[in-house]
């Protein structure tokens, strides 16, 4: 590297950690510009960075949507569909930055709902709870149903008998029903689903049944609701449609005459309460599927900033830790480590803030490792440089050959670890993926932070009288 | 132990700057390990591993009470009133408690929650609260099997790649065998830790610990192919009169490197171990073992133990050319 080529790459680290300093920190810059009352140059963004649920607080909730009864093909959209009406819902409940996803693992379909900084995690696993889960039904093909009903009469002689037995006794009875009946429906044997959801609903609106004095319930179908809603009824013309509300029947009118227009009534033993929340929960969307809480996790916010405070405590501590380590060992190679470290530091912070990486306490333990192994490159480097000294090389030269002959290990010695973080990432759960993504982007930053800014900087005090303190530099 | 030669000026960072004969005190080295081993293989078999809720399914409750947690009995009276027994409760730290019960629902958390409440203030937003179904923990089971597996593959791939180099004066899958012993050595003791430490203070094998396990595969086996690559470099030169004095010159100019480089990664581990908070103690804990025995592996068990491969070798060749 001639000296003219290292002046340039000099200013191109300064202007690397001023840049990154800035952004990192654009607090500092603001409150100086408002000092200075300079009006035409605009403030900087202070976007925070972003932060995990273990660290801000709030809940992330799976949900098992049970696609048992839509056709392989259309389950993407089934999900699409839940997705919209549980983030509606969501949002309804006022939680802003919540993220609804879906997923499918295996042969089931999930969906993950993830709310930071959510005050009342019961209101809102609550509120999600409440999304009705509306079907039409049909009549069963009469040899189908007879032969249910033969088989739930028997179920319910053998739990007669089975009372006041052990538990285990009923639990087998219970097992051995419920692959062939809903035990929690005894209208089972009756009605078999239509592919008529909440999904198709548009609108609710609460009426009035005049003659019987009671509220009810009207509902508007979309288009395509609306036409299935058609050809339900003209096949089932003098049959009976039963309407099902989470699972359980509410009302089972006959049709008179196919209905067109795609509107329908629900007459029940609705209280007018009841007439009411129903009426803004099917508004609000119903789920096209039943949905099953199967996994959550919530943190407290007082707890999630605890966490941040123990892990970024932790992390100026072994950043402090290996200053002194560096400084003690190295003496002024070392402190220019040590430069080049907190550069190194600035530019995972802003990677970190403008990728954005979402920093969780496993990113927050995988950076601080990176540190740890960050500085390895150095040592490395700084060793092979005092071999080359002890053959009496130039410091200029000795300068070069440690470079260089210094990165097959650094490369190397990375290598294995970043090939680990790579499979960690692609195959593991968000713990792991958290951390080997910061562990990976560390490690790559520290490569070019020791070869890049550490030989920069040391390349400066070359022929100058600086590099005649042998003892001072290492 | 470490010999030195009189007079010398101590320049390296832990003044190893003269030539330290590993070879002749191997025995000591494989003795301290073999117990080691064998103490942590002994411990795994009597303590078990105990593996956290996210492979088994189950759920934690955690809350942070203001003032000093409230006793044991008590918090067990809350638990079994809710109808939930075989829990484990925990208090950490003196206002943490926790407790482990299988899957439970929002409302018999909540019953949990009052009874908890009657018993001390509780602060405000310190709760944590995770249900793993046992479906989810199924999948995080063989997801982390598939992550395991990959891993090891990829070492083993990895080593059979870089030591293919070298294969004087024994074959190269000799010192990827030796190498291999090194990365089983550092991750069985750790586990034998973490069994006892299960035992005596409920500490599970969660998804960090094993994170933690699979990056000092990655992070250790290059000590050992630093050493390897030295000796390959001093076999050319073909200065020193015999193999073991090869193996102690390569130690002897890696040995610097090794724990420098290793002094640090346990120096920011050490800071999370300690100042890191609950969460992270463990992962630092499982990451600060692997990598301590790591660097200890690579420098006194797998060079050395291919010295010593090599040696019983030499000695049945010369004991047949008498024949």
């Amino acid at each position: 590297m001639s000296k003219q080529a290292n002046k340039i790459y000099l200013v191109i680290v300064a202007a690397l950690t001023v840049v990154s300093l800035l952004l990192v920190f654009p607090q500092l810059v603001n409150k100086l510009l408002g000092y200075l009352n300079w009006k035409f140059i605009p403030n900087l963004s202070e976007a925070p960075f972003k932060l995990g649920l273990d660290l801000k607080g709030g809940c992330h909730l799976v949900y098992e949507a049970d696609v048992s009864q839509v056709a392989a093909k259309d389950q993407k959209e089934a999900m699409q569909g839940l997705r919209d009406v549980i983030e509606r819902r969501v949002n309804l409940f006022g939680v802003t930055e919540a993220v609804v996803s879906y997923q499918s693992a295996g042969a089931s379909q999930r969906l993950v709902v993830e709310m930071p900084g959510v005050k009342d995690v019961n209101q809102a696993i609550e509120m999600i709870g409440k999304t009705p889960y509306l079907e039409f039904k049909q009549e069963r093909p009469e040899a189908e149903r007879d032969a249910l009903l033969v088989k739930q009469q028997a179920f319910q002689d053998e739990m007669k008998a089975g009372q006041g037995q052990p538990e285990a006794v009923v639990n087998a009875i219970l097992q051995k029903y419920s692959q062939e009946l809903d035990l929690n429906d005894p209208y089972y044997p009756y009605f078999v689903a239509s592919n008529l959801t909440g999904r198709y609903v548009k609108k609710a609106t609460l009426g009035f049944d005049q003659t019987a004095m009671t509220p009810e319930v009207l509902i508007d179908f979309n288009d395509e609701g609306a036409t299935l809603f058609k050809d339900l009824t003209e096949k089932n013309v003098g049959k009976k449609i039963a309407i099902y509300i989470d699972n359980s029947l509410i009302s089972s009118p006959v049709v008179r005459e196919a209905i067109g227009g795609g509107s329908a009534q629900i007459t029940g033993t609705f209280t007018n309460a009841e007439a009411k929340d129903l009426v803004r929960n099917l508004n609000a969307g119903a789920l096209p599927m039943p949905i099953k809480l199967i996994s959550q996790t919530t943190v407290g916010p007082t707890l999630g900033a605890d966490s941040l405070r123990q892990s970024l405590m932790a992390a100026w501590f072994g950043l402090l830790g290996i200053c002194l380590f560096m400084l003690v060992f190295y003496r002024f190679s070392g402190l220019i480590a040590c430069v080049s470290l907190i550069i190194y530091g600035g530019v995972l912070l802003c990677l970190f803030k403008f990728v954005p990486v979402t920093l969780t306490l496993a990113g927050i333990g995988g950076a601080v490792l990176s540190v740890g192994m960050a500085v390895d490159a150095n040592v490395l480097i700084f060793e092979r440089i005092k071999e080359e000294r002890k053959k009496n090389e130039s410091f200029q030269k000795a300068l070069e050959l440690g470079f260089s002959r210094a990165w097959p290990s650094i490369r190397d010695s990375n290598l294995t670890t970043l090939l680990i973080a790579v499979i960690m990432f692609g195959f593991g759960s968000s713990f792991v993926k958290g951390f080997a993504l910061t562990l990976s982007l560390g490690i790559l930053i520290s490569m070019f932070s020791a070869m890049f800014i550490t030989k920069v900087l040391m390349n400066a005090f070359a022929d100058t009288r600086w590099e005649k303190f042998k003892r001072f530099w290492l | 132990m470490p010999l030195r030669t009189p007079g010398g000026k101590n320049l390296s960072a832990f003044g190893f700057n003269h030539m330290l004969s590993f070879t002749k005190h191997r025995k000591i080295f494989y003795t301290a390990s073999i117990i080691l081993t064998v103490a942590s293989l002994v411990s795994m078999a009597i303590f078990g591993l105990k593996f956290g809720i996210e492979f088994t399914g189950g759920s934690v409750l955690e809350v942070g009470y203001k003032q000093q947690a409230p006793a044991l009995e008590d918090i067990q009276k809350v638990v079994i009133a809710a109808g939930l027994e075989g829990t484990s409760v925990q208090v950490a730290g003196d206002q943490r408690v926790i407790i482990k019960t299988k899957p439970i629902d929002e409302s018999k958390k909540n019953e949990v929650m009052q009874g908890l409440l009657s018993l001390g203030q509780i602060v405000a937003g310190s709760e944590s609260f995770q249900v793993i179904g046992p479906v989810i923990g199924q999948e995080l089971k063989n997801k982390t099997k598939v992550v395991v597996f990959l891993s090891l593959l990829s070492i083993l791939i990895y080593i059979a790649i870089s030591f293919r180099k070298i294969s004087r004066p024994v074959k190269s899958y000799i010192y990827g065998f030796t190498g291999i012993v090194a990365l089983c050595h550092d991750i069985i003791i750790p586990l034998g830790v973490f069994a006892w430490l299960g035992h005596y203070l409920g500490v599970e094998i969660t998804i960090p610990i094993i994170t933690a396990l699979l990056t000092v595969f990655g992070y250790s086996i290059n000590d050992s192919v630093v050493v390897f690559d030295r000796i390959r470099e001093n076999l050319f030169k073909g200065q020193a009169e015999n193999f073991s004095q090869i193996v102690d010159q390569s130690l002897n100019q890696t040995l610097g490197r090794s724990v420098n480089t290793s002094f640090t990664v346990l120096l920011v581990l050490a800071a999370i171990l300690f100042f890191g908070g609950a969460t992270l103690r463990y992962f630092a804990l499982a990451l600060f073992l692997g990598v301590g025995f790591g660097t200890y592996s690579s420098i006194f068990i797998a060079s050395l133990l291919v010295v010593t491969i090599f040696e019983t070798r030499q000695n049945r060749g010369l004991l047949k050319n008498k024949k």
